[in-house]
């Protein structure tokens, strides 16, 4: 009774799934197109990245306590627009900033006090707060779009070191997100509660604090995605923010986060994932490829990860699989039988 | 070291623990046996923390101790290696000995001081001759290992008292052997030690006191040399068991209920061959790792076979999905009821009706008769009996350890099935539950079902069989007649490793 302790080559690269793939990607739109492979194309597609990547983030901290939130998108849309009405009525930007930050924050806070407090499951407190918080956004705007004062745009071109403020933004959040999840006890207590809840409680993790704390990251990041997305468009629409939670689902899902919880990591993992899914866009933009197949082939990119990693499981449990002795090649023990 | 003294503790008007009294000495190992629902799991729950006494006191080193939470015990250098180990396997070694209170790398800095964990793990894997690095995923590990880990995170906190619950019901036999070991090395430094087990042998060998427990009380209390089994038992029952395995006086019929010729697969077993007649009880021998789970989940369709042939009543099952041999009358009750056998969460009488659900349905559209099944489940349950006090509807997780066991058992038996695959009958059960099973077994021979038994007990199987096979590596190597019955001899066949092949 003997497990298998090396990896065979097809475990290894079906371990690096994600990262084949994206590379595959890459090739097939570098060819295609020489456009593509063009620097100034790759700060696009980070700076297009950004937003949706800071909310995968933040969407990774909250999978991996098997717990999922559904109200990100709603988050954006309620940072947004409160921030929209209050720089439209003569706030300064650094104040509206902060307010939006501290809605972000609140807003997980709310959803953590349902789901910790009143025990109710996630998906469902989540999905709740979803439609309340597209609500209360209609109804602040009058589901009118609101253009924002210049100052946002100006914000959004800032350079800093050469580089685009989304992209530092993004880069500062996803270094202490890394930093959090694999170097404090707090991080490394999430992926414990993500595995076993009640052997977390058992271990003395306070197991209530670490759920609400990732729920009011969460709802942070979104805030923070919410105020990078408006930097490179600065109008609210009523549309703003919608279904978003599902594109940062996909990317940290295609980065190999388990929705189980307990498995994945921000760096390279949610990154990557959040990375691919824009430059599939990005490089189908380029190829002037019908925009109505855009939905399609992005579908077709998660489903082939998604498949990868089921594989990648199989294939686990079978080397896993007891084995009582070893088989001998079947003409050796012939032989060895004949003597 | 630690005392309990008077611990009283009822659930909802039921008195569990009636003024529980005794005391482990610094460095002694004291053994606490008792059947289930005896207390013994109510009283360390105390212990550790989870549960507050109703009345009565617990003193630690002559000092008052009141524990609150789990943490409070582990201050106070008390640890629990659980039957069901605690572990994170997503986490590495290292980082699941210190995920209750990582030390940090500095006041100011919230990250935590990896070095000095990872040195102090190794120290630990070292000490205890785990040789894998700190930073080794626990899910690599097997059962055997986790518990060293387990181990290692109660010398981790500095223990001065450890409790085993169950520690070897999921090791192997070298496993089992290793952590004996290392429990007399922990003896040596002067750790003091709480072991609880149904394997009263073990105890015996262990420990210097023996507690015995039943229902909520102290019945004995006495150095290991002063208890032999016998009476450990009778003072667990509380009545001497003059024949723990009931006799049986049918005889096994001609007729061949399973025949399995030549049956092999790749790694697992090598042309398995052996008759099972009606009402024959036959019995599987064998270390953990020969192969003989392994059989029962093949000759249950569960597993492939790769070659050889399997006929039940002379109907061939090779290729048949697990349902279709069901159907056919095949039974399977597993070794780990908890994980496969049953579903904690649901009632007992949905759990029983389980299996044999499709027989209770009628009508055009195949609705399940209520009024049926209900009928069928009593009268299953009496045949089985079942703790008259719990109702049809509770679930089966707050039943005790051998009730859970009747509920599967009265699961298949609600099917009448014509060959019955046990693994692991009494696995975890208390005497007079075993008792039970035994009646059980030797109730369907007579019926004329045949039996197969796979036990890790050898005394139970030559306790209850007509015959014994027994497997090494996937082959079986021995058959024992019940008139040569004989202990030695099928330990020889399961651990001989020669080239007499």
């Amino acid at each position: 009774m003997t497990t298998t302790g090396s990896n065979p080559i097809g475990l290894r690269l079906l371990n690096q799934a994600s990262l084949i793939l994206f590379a595959v990607v890459l090739i097939i739109f570098g060819v295609l197109s020489p456009a593509f492979f063009q620097p100034t194309n790759a700060v696009n597609i980070l700076i297009q990245t950004s937003s949706t990547g800071i909310l995968a983030v933040g969407m990774t901290f909250v999978l991996l306590t098997a717990g999922v939130d559904l109200s990100v998108g709603s988050i954006m849309f309620v940072a947004a627009a409160v921030g929209g009405k209050l720089i439209l009525g003569g706030w300064s930007l650094s104040a509206t900033l902060v307010v939006m930050l501290a809605i972000g924050g609140l807003y997980g806070a709310l959803n953590a006090v349902f789901i910790t407090r009143l025990a109710i499951m996630a998906f469902i407190v989540t999905l709740a707060t979803r439609y309340l918080g597209r609500g209360f956004g209609l109804r602040l705007t009058e589901t009118r779009a609101m253009n924002l004062p210049e100052s946002f745009y100006e914000f959004g071109a800032a350079r800093i070191l050469g580089l685009p403020l989304p992209v530092l933004i993004f880069a500062i959040v996803v270094v202490l997100a890394h930093l959090t999840l694999t170097r404090t006890p707090f991080g490394r207590q999430i992926y414990a509660v993500g595995a076993d809840l009640d052997a977390a409680r058992k271990a003395g993790i306070n197991t209530r604090w670490i759920l609400f704390l990732v729920y009011v990251i969460c709802g942070f990041c979104a805030a923070v995605a919410g105020i990078v997305a408006l930097s490179q468009a600065p109008a609210v629409s009523p549309g703003f923010g919608n279904n978003r939670e599902f594109m940062a689902i996909a990317a940290a899902v295609l980065g190999g986060t388990s929705l189980f919880g307990g498995r994945g990591a921000v760096f390279p993992g949610t990154v990557l994932g959040a990375v691919l899914i824009q430059t599939i866009d990005n490089g189908l933009n380029i190829l002037n490829v019908n925009p109505y197949l855009y939905p399609l082939i992005t579908s077709g990119v998660i489903f082939i990860a998604v498949l990868l990693d089921a594989i990648r499981n199989r294939t686990l449990e079978r080397l896993n699989r007891r084995r009582i002795f070893v088989e001998m090649a079947a003409d050796q023990s012939a032989v060895k039988k004949s003597l | 070291m630690i005392e309990f003294v008077n611990i009283e503790k009822g659930f909802f008007g039921v008195k569990v623990l009636k003024g529980v009294s005794f005391a482990v000495k610094p460095g002694e190992t004291v053994g606490l046996v008792g059947e289930n629902g005896a207390g013994k799991s109510t009283l360390m729950n105390i212990l550790g923390g989870n549960l507050q006494p109703d009345a009565g006191e617990m003193r630690l080193n002559g000092q008052p101790y009141t524990p609150r939470s789990p943490r409070d015990a582990e201050h106070a250098r008390i640890a629990f290696i659980h039957q069901e180990l605690n572990l994170f396997g997503n986490l590495s070694i290292a980082e699941n000995l210190f995920i209750g209170g990582f030390p940090r790398s500095a006041t100011w800095l919230p990250f935590i001081d990896r070095r000095k964990i990872r040195e102090r793990t190794s120290e630990l894997l070292r000490e205890l001759q785990l040789p894998y690095g700190p930073d080794t995923l626990v899910e690599r590990l097997s059962a055997g290992e986790r518990q060293l880990v387990e181990i290692a995170k109660a010398l981790a906190i500095d223990a001065k008292l450890i409790i085993f619950d169950e520690p070897t019901t999921s090791l192997t036999a070298r496993e089992t052997e290793r952590l004996f070991a290392i429990m007399a090395k922990l003896r040596e430094r002067g750790i003091s030690m709480i072991y609880i087990s149904h394997s009263l042998s073990d105890v015996l060998n262990l420990c210097d006191e023996i507690v015995v427990l039943r229902d909520g009380a102290v019945v004995g209390n006495a150095p290991a040399s002063e208890l032999p089994m016998e009476r450990m038992i009778a003072l667990m029952v509380g009545r001497e068991i003059t024949q723990l395995f009931p006799r049986r006086d049918t005889k096994p019929e001609e007729g061949i209920a399973l025949d399995v010729r030549g049956v092999s697969q790749p790694s697992v077993a090598r042309n398995i061959t052996f008759q099972l007649r009606r009402g024959e009880v036959l019995g599987v021998a064998g270390l953990m790792g020969s192969g003989r789970s392994e059989l029962a989940r093949i000759l249950f369709g569960l597993d492939p076979c790769a070659a050889g042939e399997i006929r039940l009543n002379g109907q061939l099952l090779n290729g048949l999905s697990p349902r279709e041999r069901i159907q056919r009358g095949l039974a399977f009750l597993t070794e780990d009821r908890r994980m496969e056998g049953l579903c904690m969460e649901a009632a007992i009488a949905d759990n029983a009706a389980l299996v044999a659900l499709p027989r209770f349905a009628r009508g055009l559209f195949g609705f399940v008769s209520e009024k049926k099944s209900r009928a069928a489940v009593r009268n299953i349950r009496e045949a089985v009996k079942l703790t008259p006090s719990a109702r049809d509807a509770q679930p089966v997780k707050t039943l005790s350890g051998g009730n859970q066991q009747k509920v599967v058992l009265a699961k298949w038996l609600l099917n009448e099935p014509k060959v019955f695959i046990i693994d692991e009958p009494t696995r975890g059960i208390d005497v007079g539950a075993k008792h039970e099973v035994y009646r059980l077994i030797n109730e369907l021979a007579a019926r004329g079902t045949g039996v197969l038994v796979i036990s890790s007990e050898v005394e139970e199987l030559i306790g209850i069989c007509d015959r014994i096979l027994v497997m090494r590596r996937g082959e079986i190597r021995d058959t024992v007649g019940a008139s040569e019955f004989d202990r030695e001899r099928i330990l020889r066949a399961a651990l001989h490793e020669g080239a007499s092949v």
